[in-house]
């Protein structure tokens, strides 16, 4: 276990006035502290302000009021410190897997040696043997996220930001994804902030859900996940699962219902 | 036949040719068949026998590589401006802004309005040549680099972001490698245009090149040798736009071009 500890103190987002389209307050005010090691899911319906909250934590957006910070240093853009992998497939079509692996490593300026050899470790570890000179476009979606979460462990960021990585991949697909990512992550308990509107997803990983609201979004509900780590897929199984997932469902579906409302849908 | 259903390879190079066959079999009809007098249009055995002549008597070849070297020199010229400037102008706004207002003007001018102009400044030579072709495609090229640039995935640039790229690491490694195979289309493109323009160059005041050549040809009532001109022209297209196509699929493998 390693790392800073990340804080948001009463981070806002409002999104400009744009035309006849009056100001949208994405994000209420919301702070919140992650410890190192951890695993936090925010979990809440799609629209809610939860990726644009990791997104200012990535430095990618601008919050509109309030400041992040690890380990005390205020975040002002984006940088390696934080990795992020994305629910679209960002890999670089032009590189091939391990090309893609190396990126980062290859902005840092490391000896080529040491660049191969993390990347054939991360290539190992997340599951890559066989695919390293593939181009992108050759790749399953889910090739394509083991890849892109290589990149993101690849250049050893304090804090890993995952935005619905499975997001768009299929239901077999994902559950083994998760697994892996549980996997890696029990192995060297690097920090994860990991936003999801999956209930089983959350639980079944992070040690911690926040559940947020309908837009404009702030935290409403912080629900800790007893389960012990290691965790196995049957874990889902359990009585307690069970009963974390209904009083997530609760705290769910009522948001669900606001947002739906508000969308007019 | 059922829309957007693909046509099997053969099937493509049977009706490929086909049109060909119907081309040549219609001209031969006009021109054989005395539809037309053979002075205004010459067959194809006499076009070719044109050909013949001028290749072995009148040193045609020299002519080509003229004009191959006027093409290849204004095009390069016109590049070798054209991809940076586009580059930076894509991916750096405020160069956009400033470029983008009077290039687009200026890509409407006619490169062949400047010809009186050029002959004026440069001369007949070859710097006048190159000239017209470098204003013909430079300012296309320009715009439409600016664009490829501009369009780079935003993903893709926040992705090297959060890899610790900083903005020059971003144009370098980001926005030239995502745009690289659509700029190389783009230049395939603009090659082809810089053959129109080095013909209408050679039509006035050249003294060598195809394009003198069918302009004296012209004086000569000799429409053999004004087609056979054409056509070397249309080969030597269609060969290069090949090639360059081929060779842009062997630099850019992964984007399935």
């Amino acid at each position: 276990m390693s790392g800073k500890t990340l804080r948001i103190d009463g981070v806002t987002r409002t999104f400009p006035a744009r035309g006849r389209t009056p100001p949208t307050l994405a994000l209420q005010p919301t702070s919140l502290a992650v410890a190192p090691g951890e695993f936090v899911a925010i979990l809440g319906p799609s629209g809610c302000g939860k990726s644009t909250l990791l997104r200012i934590v990535a430095g990618l957006d601008r919050p509109t009021a309030g400041t992040v910070s690890l380990e005390g240093r205020p975040v002002a853009g984006p940088g390696p410190d934080r990795g992020m992998v994305f629910q679209s497939y960002t890999l670089f079509p032009w590189l091939t897997v391990e090309r893609n692996i190396r990126y980062g490593l290859v902005e840092r300026g490391l000896p080529e040696a040491e660049q191969a050899a993390i990347a054939a470790r991360f290539i190992a570890r997340t599951g890559l043997a066989g695919f390293e000179h593939h181009w992108p476009r050759q790749l399953s979606g889910g090739m394509q996220q083991r890849t892109a979460l290589a990149r993101a462990l690849a250049n050893d960021p304090e804090i890993l930001l995952l935005d619905e990585p499975f997001g768009a991949l299929d239901h077999q697909t994902r559950e083994l994804m998760q697994e892996l990512l549980l996997e890696i992550w029990e192995g060297d308990r690097k920090t994860v902030l990991f936003v999801t509107h999956d209930i089983d997803e959350a639980i079944f990983l992070a040690n911690r859900v926040l559940v947020m609201s309908a837009r404009p979004g702030r935290i409403k509900a912080e629900v800790p996940v007893p389960l012990p780590y290691p965790r196995e897929w049957t874990v889902k199984t359990t009585p307690e699962f069970g009963a974390l997932k209904a009083r997530l469902m609760a705290e769910i579906r009522e948001e669900v219902r606001r947002a739906a409302v508000s969308a007019g849908a | 036949m059922q829309p957007l259903r693909p046509v099997s390879p053969g099937a493509r190079l049977l009706l490929g040719a086909g049109f060909f066959a119907v081309f040549l079999g219609l001209w031969l009809w006009v021109t054989e068949g005395g539809h037309v007098p053979a002075l205004f249009l010459a067959s194809p055995g006499r076009t070719l026998a044109a050909g013949w002549s001028l290749l072995t008597e009148y040193g045609f070849l020299g002519d080509i590589a003229v004009t191959v070297f006027r093409v290849v020199g204004g095009f390069l010229i016109a590049a070798a401006f054209a991809v940076p400037l586009g580059l930076l102008m894509g991916a750096f706004k405020p160069v956009e802004a400033f470029f983008e207002p009077f290039f687009s003007f200026a890509r409407y001018l006619p490169a062949s309005a400047f010809i009186p102009l050029l002959i004026l400044w440069a001369g007949v030579g070859e710097a006048q040549k190159l000239a017209v072709i470098v204003i013909g495609s430079v300012f296309q090229l320009v715009i439409m680099v600016a664009v490829i640039a501009g369009g780079t995935r935003m993903d893709l640039v926040e992705a090297a972001y959060t890899l610790g790229s900083r903005p020059l690491g971003i144009l370098r490694r980001v926005v030239i490698p995502a745009a690289a195979p659509q700029v190389a289309e783009t230049l395939r493109l603009v090659l082809g245009w810089a053959w129109t323009y080095v013909i209408v160059a050679e039509l006035i005041g050249a003294s060598s090149g195809i394009g003198h050549m069918i302009m004296d040809s012209q004086r000569l009532l000799d429409t053999g040798q004004m087609i056979f001109g054409i056509v070397v022209i249309g080969v030597i297209g269609l060969v290069t736009d090949f090639a360059v196509k081929l060779l842009n699929r062997r630099l850019f493998p992964w984007a399935a071009l």
